[in-house]
């Protein structure tokens, strides 16, 4: 079984993010990190993977620092990496990065079927949680999204993934053959931590690079001039004014409900 | 607000498997309705009968709901929705797709951006039409500490708005929505997934936690006891929500997560009792409008963000918080 882990390159949430006065995310800051919901794609993959044999390929689209998300991919004990790697990716919105990544696939698909792409449920950037679902319709692939379980069984006419998702208001399981794209949730497993081995044989393994050339995208239809939305303005939201902090004195309850009275709120 | 979108504003009606409308909708419909004067706003519904819904639609002045008969396809999978949507932009000319912010709508509106050449805002907090006609939401990132807008440049957009981003408010005129049938043809590719089983989930008897105006939120620091959290949320008439290790520790079911990867809100009112305030959990809930926090641990960083912060023990706050509140109420 082939599987492709897509996986984004995002500012680290514990820091200071901020956004540029072109509207975007800015990306240089050094605080770069692996998506963390995407550590969980990774794992599930090497998980189904061991179980049923095969082989994992990490695959981002990104400015040169995103090469430290496939790594990281790469140290978890993903065997190879490819890297779309191209100044005209910058500002892509969603429909750009699935176009491009489902081009990359394509290239990886010349050196045999792929059966699943696995996804994190969101990127904490942008948190649209829109990519999987753009992906597996760019694919023409089945969409087995927001997975906290996977089961796979492989039979004489195929293999069948099925997964369990919680929803709003309903539990759901779904189920498609292969090949299918599967995005899974926080819950879905406990992300393994790369040890001295998997840091070690990461160092041998090749990350292969494409352009967008190489892909066969012009650079207009992604990046910014491909976007479908344009950022207006952006502003850090102001800090919360007057703001109170007690210590309770054993009237601190009836603080809260004379507060509470007080400013309407109830 | 001035420019007027070319063809019909259509309002996704996301309802349950008996026919009633989620109460978020009359939100999108009440803005939609005000996004210029001679705004077109028309339903549309995906599956099932509309015909329980109708009352309902009828007070927000809905004058057509197109009802989307997908026949034998399952019409909860999302890329059945969104063929089916798709189809209905196509036939109405419409330019503007507005839903409720949800999980499944998300994946509807992935779809119908790659099928259409849509743009796509989603958890959007407002939204306006410039002098163009063209959309522009308002949005808060990066856990609640951004404030965004921004503009859709794409003929069509699709623009998905939180629960809670207006105040639901009946039309001035009701009428008799006319029900428009299409029989929509799904395609081969959105039938690649079978759903084997749905189980919605039974109402709590309490206000739906993402819609709801006020979330009394328990965290680490009940120790799993949700006593005085449930009493105070409904003394106040309020959803109970809870952190990820509350719910981790099986001390409240999954979907109570509040966080960037459960349920987002932006209450009138947030009160959390023993909650930390990790950035996983705070991208979930700082766009409340009024945030108190009791936690024994004066560091929380809870604090940071709390209206009203108190250093105390909530097995002592709460109780005599809800005996004051009893007692103020006569």
């Amino acid at each position: 079984m082939k599987i492709v882990v897509c996986v984004k390159h995002v500012p680290d949430i514990q820091s200071e993010r901020t956004i540029g006065d072109d509207g975007r995310v800015v990306r240089d800051g050094g605080d770069g990190t692996l998506n963390e919901l995407d550590e969980n794609a990774i794992e599930a993959a090497l998980v189904l993977a061991e179980t049923h044999g095969g082989e994992v390929v990490v695959l981002t689209a990104g400015p040169a620092d995103a090469v430290d998300a496939v790594r990281r991919g790469l140290q978890m004990g993903a065997d190879e990496a490819v890297h779309v790697l191209d100044d005209a990716l910058a500002g892509s919105d969603v429909f750009g990065t699935a176009a491009v990544l489902a081009a990359a696939i394509g290239l990886v698909e010349e050196e045999g079927p792929v059966d699943l792409v696995v996804t994190g449920m969101a990127a904490l950037d942008g948190l649209t949680s829109m990519l999987p679902a753009a992906l597996a319709a760019e694919l023409g692939i089945a969409q087995l999204t927001l997975a906290s379980a996977i089961d796979v069984v492989e039979g004489s006419d195929g293999t069948r993934v099925t997964v369990r998702r919680e929803l709003d208001h309903a539990t759901e399981v779904l189920s498609a053959m292969t090949p299918a794209l599967v995005s899974v949730t926080d819950q879905a497993n406990e992300p393994r931590y790369p040890n001295f081995k998997g840091i070690m044989a990461a160092r041998k393994k090749a990350v292969t690079t494409f352009t967008l050339a190489d892909l066969g995208i012009e650079p207009a239809a992604v990046g910014s001039s491909g976007s479908r939305t344009r950022v207006l303005s952006a502003t850090a939201r102001p800090a919360r004014e007057n703001r109170v902090l007690i210590t309770d004195d054993g009237e601190a309850g009836r603080t809260l409900a004379t507060y509470l009275v007080d400013n309407k709120l109830v | 607000m001035s420019g007027s979108p070319a063809g019909p504003v259509l309002v996704l009606l996301d309802h349950t498997a008996d026919g009633m409308l989620r109460p978020a909708v009359l939100e999108l419909l009440t803005l939609a309705r005000g996004l210029a004067p001679d705004a077109v706003v028309e339903g549309a519904w995906v599956g099932g009968d509309p015909g329980p819904a109708l009352g309902e639609l009828g007070e927000q002045g809905l004058v057509s709901v197109h009802h989307l008969d997908v026949g034998v396809a399952e019409p909860h999978l999302t890329p059945v929705v969104a063929q089916a949507l798709g189809a209905l932009v196509t036939a109405t000319g419409a330019r503007l797709v507005l839903g409720v912010s949800s999980f499944e709508n998300k994946e509807v509106a992935a779809r119908l951006g790659v099928a259409t050449g849509a743009g796509v805002v989603t958890d959007a907090s407002g939204l306006e039409l410039d002098d163009d006609g063209a959309a522009v939401a308002d949005k808060t990132v990066f856990a609640g500490t951004w404030n965004t807008r921004c503009v859709v440049t794409a003929p069509v957009a699709v623009v998905l708005l939180k629960a809670n981003a207006v105040q639901a408010e009946p039309a001035s005129l009701v009428t008799s929505p006319a029900v428009v049938e299409h029989v929509v043809e799904i395609g081969e590719l959105a039938l690649r997934q079978t759903l084997v089983e749905r189980t919605e989930r039974a109402g709590s008897g309490r206000p739906e936690l993402g819609a709801a105006q006020v979330v009394v939120v328990g965290g680490r620091g009940t120790n799993g006891d949700f006593g005085p959290v449930e009493a105070l949320a409904d003394l106040l008439g309020g959803a109970v929500g809870a952190t990820r290790v509350a719910t981790d520790e099986g001390w409240i079911a999954h979907d109570a997560q509040i966080g960037q990867t459960g349920v987002t809100v932006a209450p009138r009112l947030y009160i959390g009792a023993g909650v930390s305030g990790a950035v996983h959990h705070r991208g979930g809930m700082q766009s409340a409008g009024t945030i108190v926090a009791v936690n024994s641990d004066p560091e929380a960083p809870i604090f940071e963000i709390a209206d009203l912060g108190i250093v105390g023990d909530l097995f002592v706050v709460l109780p005599q918080a809800i005996e004051e509140l009893r007692r103020l109420r006569g």
